[in-house]
């Protein structure tokens, strides 16, 4: 993995300090070309990973980079699958079977021919394959060479210790996308823990780490401590801990662990992308 | 450890349910819904067991607490039930349909010192609570107005759906969406008492309101706004903030920010003059796992700790919530006039 990840919160209205500036953001991001000419002064500060979830808009940026191929040649892209937030306002109108529904491509009794919903029942992991090959048809014919599941997924299946979902979906990567599997949390250890005991090893886990602790579930010490003796493959993320910690100080923290890969972050002008990239390669 | 089933696997009690399992103090033993699908799914994945009868949970099971998690129409049955057996119960908002059944369930929970609680789960974000603790001290001085707002993405294009969209079932934007809000301004203002003009407005639903709007009059005289729209695609997700405007300054908070404005430094607060913010990093209570924000585990948090030591909670209770569903009659009768 590249030691530089960048990230897509910004286009997408996501800022985690202020409602007001999301706002902001959303108006400067209308259109797909803003969009675009981020995503390339980044590549031209010689950024060549972009890290983003599977929000509908991305689709639109994926077309223009298959229509431009010469331009984006080598270029990556790490999926973060589902977009949440689509999923989470159609549950609460349309509940969890209802969502189904609508986001499984097709009639869902075709699907699933034999015998529909009842079938469905019997086979979940069939379930969250079509609904991985539906998140990742906007990716075709990209790069993708890792691939994650967004975190409110990751812990929701930690909290239920559904483990073998994990597995599943560790499985079914690496098989039908020839991927890495990777996974964000808001909970590192115990992911790390969980993800060990079922035989998954040196997993891809991006996590926030900041000196701060913000979103660093249990504390900051037994991220740490994690950090320094476990074996696993960290991308940090919130590393300015969205937007309290100034960029030298909060990457001069991640350079304190040797074991991190990689830094995801998010900005919208040229000079904060030379900045913090800088930063990166000098302490990482 | 204490021994704890949650009733209703929604969006809200499978998140419940993921708190609750890992919780250091709680064995999470047994969850019930009517869902087949649902149950199949964490029979096949979990090792938790499964009900589709809440009564039968209940009785089967030596249990703690439970955590009633069901479309609002349901929480009477089924609270009153846990509670006769003398099970601390957490309740998921808005409390009841009925004032009358609220009540009930209020004073059955006192009478038998049960620790009751309601998912308002706004008071556990640190920027709300610190609001709280500003507006008590008294830092705006006397208070002239308040604005409460809420805004997301929720319904935006004409359909029907589940019992959200039914009134009869607690559906609508005045029992999911605006509850919240008030729910905010009755704990950290005052208590509203009456209308003076509300409106319910449909925009994409067909059987419920997609906004409320209305001028709220509290105990203390004090008057303000409360808007809510759950149709606002211009949001991502759901947008809570409150507004206080008092004669010494000005407070807007909501779930990210508190932004301070005093037209004079307050030596016992350290803030100057103009504006302050205070950012949600700094205020955020620490929880041992995250799904969602740490509120809904902060919540489970507070609930699980007064279980443990047997006395009430102060924050969310079935008193209060029942408070909140009084404001909401109050507007429902107001929107009718």
């Amino acid at each position: 993995m590249d030691k530089v990840l960048f990230g897509d919160n910004q286009f997408f209205a996501v800022n985690h300090l202020s409602d007001e500036k999301s706002r902001a953001q959303a108006i400067r991001f209308k259109d797909d070309s803003a969009i675009i000419r981020v995503l390339d002064q980044a590549i031209e500060e010689g950024i060549s990973t972009f890290m983003c979830t599977t929000h509908d808009r991305i689709a639109n940026i994926c077309e223009y980079m298959r229509n431009n191929p010469d331009k984006y040649r080598g270029f990556k892209i790490y999926p973060g699958m589902p977009y949440a937030h689509k999923y989470a306002n159609a549950v609460t109108e349309l509940g969890i079977i209802g969502t189904i529904k609508q986001y499984v491509p097709g009639n869902i009794f075709s699907t699933f021919a034999k015998g529909g919903m009842a079938y469905l029942s019997k086979d979940f992991l069939k379930l969250m394959e079509i609904l991985i090959d539906a998140e990742m048809k906007m990716f075709k014919g990209i790069s993708t060479p890792v691939i994650f599941i967004q975190n409110v997924i990751v812990d929701m299946i930690l909290g239920l210790k559904a483990y073998d979902a994990f597995k599943a979906f560790d499985e079914y990567i690496r098989k039908k996308y020839n991927a890495e599997p990777g996974y964000i949390t808001m909970n590192m250890p115990a992911l790390l823990d969980a993800l060990n005991s079922i035989g998954i090893n040196n997993p891809i886990i991006c996590t926030s780490i900041n000196k701060i602790g913000f979103r660093m579930s249990g504390g900051r010490e037994i991220y740490e401590k994690y950090l320094r003796e476990k074996e696993f493959r960290p991308i940090a993320m919130q590393v300015l801990a969205a937007g309290a910690l100034k960029p030298r100080e909060a990457i001069e923290y991640l350079g304190n662990f040797p074991k991190i890969e990689s830094v995801v972050f998010g900005a919208s002008s040229k000079g904060h992308i030379r900045e913090t990239k800088e930063l990166i390669e000098k302490y990482l | 450890m204490l021994k704890a089933g949650i009733i209703g696997l929604g969006k809200m009690g499978l998140s419940h349910a993921a708190i609750v399992a890992p919780h250091r103090d709680v064995d999470l033993v047994a969850v019930c819904d009517t869902s087949s699908l649902i149950l199949d799914g964490i029979k096949k994945f979990t090792g938790i067991k499964v009900y589709d009868d809440y009564r039968k949970m209940i009785d089967s099971e030596t249990l703690d607490f439970v955590i009633v998690a069901t479309p609002t129409k349901f929480h009477f049955p089924m609270v009153k039930f846990a509670l006769e057996k003398g099970i601390h119960t957490f309740c998921e908002k808005p409390f009841s349909l009925s004032i009358k059944e609220g009540e009930e369930m209020v004073s059955l929970a006192e009478r038998n010192n049960l620790v009751n609680q309601v998912g308002y789960h706004n008071h556990f974000i640190g920027t709300f609570r610190e609001l709280r603790r500003l507006i008590k001290n008294g830092i705006l001085g006397d208070l002239v107005h308040f604005t409460g707002e809420a805004y997301g993405p929720v319904v935006t294009k004409p359909k029907g759906g589940t019992w959200r969209s039914d009134p009869g079932e607690g559906g609508g934007c005045l029992f999911d969406y605006a509850s919240h809000v008030i729910n905010l301004i009755q704990e950290i203002i005052g208590r509203p008492v009456s209308a003076q003009g509300a409106q319910l407005k449909r925009i994409y639903s067909r059987d419920v309101e997609d906004a409320v709007y209305s001028l709220l009059k509290l105990e203390s005289g004090l008057s303000g706004i409360l808007s809510v729209n759950w149709s606002d695609e211009t949001y991502r997700k759901m947008s809570t903030s409150i507004t206080v405007i008092g004669k010494k300054g000005k407070i807007i908070c909501d779930a990210t920010e508190l932004k301070i404005y005093l037209k004079e430094p307050d030596s016992t607060e350290k803030l100057d003059r103009g504006w302050t913010i205070k950012y949600i990093t700094d205020l955020a209570i620490p929880v041992d796992f995250y799904l969602r924000g740490e509120e809904y585990s902060a919540q489970i948090d507070n609930f699980v700790h007064h279980v443990i030591e047997r006395k009430p909670t102060e924050i969310n209770t079935f008193r209060q919530a029942l408070e909140t569903d009084r404001v909401m009659e109050i507007i429902m009768t107001e929107s009718k006039r």
